[in-house]
């Protein structure tokens, strides 16, 4: 069968008909699979609250976005998810929190306890080293050697070469820094009183 | 009467040979070897004789059995050096499996798969190196402390002057330099040192290795030379800026700085030929490692800045040219 | 050439990793583990075979002139279909190449069968092509994250054979792809030959 013709005609309905089936068929998946790919991301989120909660029934009984600028300018946005338990106890709150760390954002969520105790920890994205700061998943869980859990970061948190408590991660400072340094802002947009009265720099939003 | 023997041109030979030249560079290695068998003990000579028989047997077995070429390059003595100044880069207290991965990546990969001695682009030794930190950055960085005699694997480990020196300007804090050892110490070793690689702990060994290497005609001056100047002008005009920098003397003594700049980066096969091109080389290097030390992530930037500027000694070679003979100039 | 043979080319004589060296940013960005490079080159030789596919039904009602911007209309559309559907239904896929699905777009090997075979050959014969040339780069992809999950984290599949003090971090980092990579290509073709 001979070939069309590279007329104007023949390019522009040939094009904009691929371009339309096309996106006909995007369209249809993507309507199948807009519920799934909700249900997913709704699914690890709650997975992840749970996990750092340490508890399996609970509820998000609030959703604040906490907007601060740091004292470079830089904007940084928290999320904290006020939780609940099943009788509607207080619960404390998970709060996900981002810092530059050594290859990228890090963005970790942190469970606090209605007294700012820190319940659990995971990391929801990250571009650390394999091997060595991508360690910061296990390093600080409780019992490991870097135990974070059941403190307070009333006092910011640091590793002991900087004179704080915390191990830092074999040949990781950068990372373990970076990781504190989230874990502290988390716990202070979490207890977003005192910074505001510090620095006036918080601006709340829902 | 005597046969009348015709031959090709060249009818007049120097001494120079490559095994005259690399057995020279191993005596100069000497007194630094001394040196780190003086302060590190046991663990420097296990080692130092993994280090050095592990490439030698790399050479051996690759030329033999995968090359198969029939003039065996074991014993010109490059791959001699190659080991003595691998061991020179590592921790004293480095595990015997994780050197010969180091020795294997230096010959193996860094020099053979090029083709061996003379066709490699980056320094053997420096590859291994690199290869290890990347691949062990646990057991890369953390050094033993000096003057332990009678520990290897157990050697009780501390802070090297870089990497106060690193936390000082990442804290912004110059109160920290207070800790660093003395000039004098750092120059003719001592335990009150801190820590380090083998090789990089006694200044005074390394320069009389230098010294006996220009006596020789082994080396030439520029690359050592523009080397440390350019750092030590670059470093000190930082620390007038802003004290949280080194002083410029401390900048010299400390870190793989003197191994790297006498016996590293002079290496004949990864060095530019031409003396213009070594200061341009040298002075780029000096440049580097300043820069890396002060603002990159890691401690040491001897051995990235070495190796970055083999990467560009073709370049340098192909552009800084002497003129021919007889070449009218322009 | 009957479809054994069409395959048979995709993944001996014109191997996309080994032969060809196509596609070499996901070979190379991909490969920390061999599950991971398995899953690459299976979701591209899914793409592959669509595409080669209807690009082949396509080729007689194709001006020559825009035959690129439709190619790559075709192969867009169908990267992004996968991606949606990863994303609802592997959502551990999605987490560890979620970020190198819709670089499957601009991968070489997709755009260069589309216009060395499938705007040549017939539809049946682009469809074995696409399987053949999706299984030698997926065979590719899987051997190499098979050595640099062996060396770098001690374990093939997930399955720990060397305890974790003796692993080469090196070989799971960037300079350990194209390590590897130059190596197997150097074997690959002294077996070859």
């Amino acid at each position: 069968m001979k070939k069309l013709e590279s007329s104007l005609l023949n390019m522009v309905l040939v094009l904009t008909g691929v371009a339309v089936i096309m996106g006909g068929i995007l369209a249809f998946v993507n309507h199948l699979t807009e519920g799934p790919i909700a249900d997913q991301k709704a699914k690890a989120l709650a997975d992840g609250i749970k996990s750092v909660m340490c508890v399996d029934d609970l509820q998000v009984a609030n959703t604040d976005t906490v907007k601060q600028t740091d004292a470079k300018g830089k904007e940084l946005v928290y999320v904290i998810y006020e939780t609940k338990d099943a009788q509607g106890k207080d619960l404390g709150a998970a709060v996900e929190s981002t810092t530059g760390g050594f290859g990228g954002n890090l963005k970790v969520l942190v469970g606090f306890n209605t007294e700012g105790q820190i319940l659990g920890y995971t990391l929801l994205e990250h571009a650390e080293t394999p091997g060595l700061g991508a360690k910061a998943d296990k390093w600080f869980q409780k019992g490991e050697k870097g135990d974070i859990i059941g403190l307070t970061p009333a006092q910011p948190l640091t590793v002991s070469k900087d004179g704080g408590k915390v191990d830092a991660i074999t040949a990781s400072t950068i990372t373990s820094r970076a990781f504190l340094l989230a874990v502290n802002n988390a716990y202070n947009a979490y207890k977003a009183a005192p910074i505001d009265a510090e620095s006036g720099a918080t601006k709340k939003s829902e | 009467m005597s046969k009348l023997i015709v031959s090709l041109s060249p009818h007049a030979h120097s001494r120079d040979s490559i095994e005259r030249n690399m057995y020279g560079v191993i005596i100069a290695l000497m007194p630094a070897l001394l040196a780190s068998f003086y302060f590190f003990g046991l663990g420097a000579v296990i080692v130092t004789a993994t280090s050095v028989a592990a490439c030698c047997f790399f050479e051996w077995a690759i030329c033999k059995y995968i090359l198969k070429r029939q003039q065996n390059t074991l014993l010109d003595g490059s791959a001699i050096i190659t080991g003595l100044l691998l061991a020179f880069n590592v921790p004293s207290n480095l595990p015997i499996w994780i050197i010969l991965i180091g020795a294997l990546f230096a010959i193996g990969v860094a020099k053979f798969t090029f083709g061996g001695l003379g066709n490699n682009i980056f320094n053997p030794a420096l590859v291994g190196r690199a290869a290890l930190l990347v691949a062990f950055p646990a057991q890369m960085t953390t050094w033993p402390k000096i003057g332990q005699w009678d520990t290897y694997l157990d050697a009780e480990t501390g802070a090297t002057p870089l990497s106060i020196i690193n936390s000082a300007i990442r804290m912004g804090d110059a109160s920290l330099l207070e800790q660093l050892p003395s000039s004098f110490d750092l120059f003719l070793g001592s335990s009150s040192g801190g820590a380090g690689a083998m090789g990089e702990i006694c200044a005074l060994a390394l320069l009389l290795g230098l010294a006996f290497m220009l006596y020789n005609r082994i080396i030439t001056w520029h690359i050592p030379v523009s080397i440390l100047g350019t750092a030590f002008v670059f470093s000190g005009l930082l620390h007038l800026a802003n004290p949280v920098y080194p002083d410029p003397f401390t900048v010299l003594l400390t870190g793989g700085m003197m191994l790297g700049a006498i016996f590293m980066a002079t290496d004949y096969v990864t060095s530019p030929m031409t003396p213009k091109g070594q200061l341009i080389y040298g002075v780029a290097i000096g440049f580097l490692t300043v820069v890396i030390r002060n603002w990159g992530a890691y401690p040491e930037g001897m051995s990235f800045a070495i190796l970055i500027m083999n990467a560009f000694t073709p370049l340098i070679n192909n552009y800084v040219k002497p003129k021919r003979f007889g070449e009218v100039s322009k | 050439m009957n479809a054994i043979q069409i395959i048979k080319n995709g993944i001996v004589k014109e191997n996309p990793t080994f032969v060809l060296m196509l596609g070499m940013c996901p070979t190379l960005a991909t490969t920390t583990s061999a599950a991971n490079g398995m899953s690459m080159g299976l979701a591209t030789m899914a793409v592959l075979i669509c595409t080669n596919v209807v690009i082949s039904c396509l080729k007689s009602v194709t001006p020559d002139k825009v035959r690129i911007p439709v190619f790559i209309v075709v192969i867009a559309a169908f990267v992004t279909l996968l991606q949606m559907v990863i994303k609802a239904y592997l959502p551990d896929v999605d987490a560890s190449l979620g970020l190198f699905i819709p670089l499957i777009v601009v991968n070489c090997i997709i755009l260069g069968r589309a216009e060395a075979f499938a705007a040549k050959n017939s539809p049946v014969a682009s469809l074995f092509d696409g399987i053949g040339i999706g299984l030698g780069f997926t065979l590719g992809l899987t051997l190499l994250g098979m050595c640099r999950e062996l060396l770098g984290s001690g374990s093939i599949f997930g399955f720990t054979l060397i305890p974790e003090t003796y692993n080469i971090l090196l070989f799971v980092l960037p300079p350990g792809a194209f390590i590897t990579l130059g190596f197997l290509i150097a074997i690959v073709n002294k077996i070859r030959n």
